[in-house]
């Protein structure tokens, strides 16, 4: 059975609809690389999976429950409770981190148990530094994220949202504000969360990585997904044109 | 023919001006805690979605903001008792009439500082699952509130200084104090000198212990002190 399924998905903002009607399941363990220009609508997806960004038309199903219920047909409320429960069970990491600044790493890694899951402090502070450990920054718990560099910020971030044991986590271009040098190291650790079995939705421009990461590859234009398939129909031999475009643009200068 | 400075009368009088400066310390500490109070439930209330909530938050706050103090003070503790019946001492009109009016201050200060924390904040708040007020409370507000430290430490030292236009209904504060005695002594020079000698050396004490705390909280590396 499918871990989310997403039907008719519409996101509109004001009269721009950035989302047209979209349809989309994912399974336990699957990971879909999401491609597509900028404006094609695919960070909008990904905020509207986690309720980031309420969805103005659609269903959304986790564990084959619809969320939220129907007001009017088409139209449908949510409550604060059920969502921060849904914002739990999947996971968000941001381009820009979004780390907490008044706290330190360790502090924002606890956060969300202390705080959302009330767990006592010294239980709290052994969990998260054993996620800290897990992205490789077990000996930055008490650093402050100004004194971290960006790669050092995305593992926290990684770590704070692994802290909530997530069933799903979504990747916003978790590392498109980074140097070029400090890419790898977050790479890393999202690729080690891939063996691990993880679902995960990934938002990225790094192709290559998307190749060798995702198990299925969705482009986006438009607000519709465009073309879907695994890295090897996708990205190797897109039947879409405007796929090939896409890619023939990435590519232009690769070595 | 030069004025002979002659402070012994005043320094007579000690013990009065340390009851009128213990006195004014009190309606400005009142004020301040019951101002920072009621300013954050009106900074929340104007910031609210809903219009039933923010109008009437935005009114007191300009009401407020925008009459002088000395009317506001009258209108408390002479007007009320007449209109309503409400007899209120002159400490307890004082203490109202400063803490709503420095409510209205601090609630434009915490809505600036709680609109300044960027979009992101609460993004990563409520990624974790946090609720609105959780995010406010844990990941906001901290932040805030840092930012609008000099801007509170600004509204504390005028509000001491504002506490002044109690004496109007008889409150005796500090320059109430000063001002008996002054006439008793036929000394006011010496007597206001020293009045507002104490006054800059409370004031300025308070400016260095809050710059202190400013900078410990730099620690984090976010602060307005650089």
């Amino acid at each position: 059975m499918s871990l989310l399924r997403v039907t008719g998905l519409t996101k509109r903002f004001g009269t721009n609809e950035v989302l047209r009607s979209i349809d989309l399941e994912v399974r336990q363990g699957e990971r879909i690389a999401i491609l597509g220009a900028s404006g094609s609508g695919k960070s909008s997806l990904l905020r509207c999976l986690n309720f980031m960004e309420l969805p103005t038309a659609g269903v959304i199903e986790l564990d084959g429950q619809p969320l939220g219920r129907e007001r009017r047909p088409g139209e449908r409320i949510y409550r604060e409770s059920e969502l921060t429960q849904v914002r739990q069970r999947i996971g968000m990491v941001f381009q820009q981190f979004n780390l907490f600044p008044h706290m330190t790493a360790v502090g924002n890694v606890m956060e969300g148990l202390r705080t959302v899951r009330r767990m006592p402090k010294p239980a709290a502070r052994i969990r998260a530094e054993a996620e800290l450990k897990r992205v490789g920054l077990g000996d930055k718990a008490d650093a402050y994220p100004a004194h971290l560099s960006g790669g050092q910020k995305q593992r926290v971030a990684i770590a704070r949202a692994l802290a909530m044991d997530p069933e799903m986590l979504l990747f916003d271009e978790p590392t498109s504000a980074l140097d070029p040098e400090l890419v790898g190291e977050v790479l890393g650790v999202i690729r080690n969360l891939a063996d691990e079995g993880r679902t995960m939705l990934l938002v990225t421009h790094e192709l290559g990585f998307a190749y060798h990461v995702a198990t299925r590859v969705i482009f986006l234009a438009d607000g519709t997904i465009h073309e879907s398939g695994t890295p090897d129909e996708v990205l190797k031999n897109p039947r879409q044109e405007r796929t090939r475009a896409f890619l023939a643009s990435h590519k232009q200068y690769s070595l | 023919m030069a004025y002979q400075w002659d402070f012994t009368p005043v320094l007579a009088n000690a013990p009065l001006l340390a009851q009128g400066l213990l006195n004014t310390l009190k309606v400005t500490g009142t004020s301040l805690v019951f101002g920072l109070a009621l300013g954050l439930a009106l900074a929340l209330l104007r910031l609210s979605s809903r219009r039933t909530f923010a109008w009437p938050a935005g009114l007191v706050i300009e009401v407020f903001r925008t009459t002088p103090p000395l009317v506001q003070l009258f209108w408390f503790f002479f007007a009320l008792p007449l209109l309503v019946g409400i007899e209120m001492t002159a400490f307890m009109a004082a203490v109202v009439t400063f803490s709503i009016q420095s409510a209205a201050f601090f609630a434009e200060v915490f809505r600036g500082g709680i609109v300044s924390i960027e979009r992101g904040q609460w993004d990563g708040a409520r990624a974790i699952g946090m609720n609105h007020g959780q995010a406010l409370r844990r990941i906001v507000l901290p932040q805030a509130v840092k930012r609008m430290i000099p801007a509170f430490m600004e509204r504390a030292i005028e509000l001491m200084k504002t506490t002044t236009l109690v004496a109007t209904i008889s409150y005796a504060d500090l320059l109430f104090a000063a001002n008996e005695i002054a006439q008793k002594t036929f000394r006011p020079l010496e007597t206001f000198t020293v009045a507002a000698l104490i006054y800059f050396v409370v004031i300025f004490a308070f400016s260095l212990v809050a710059r202190q705390f400013e900078r410990r909280l730099a620690v984090s590396g976010e602060s307005t002190v650089r």
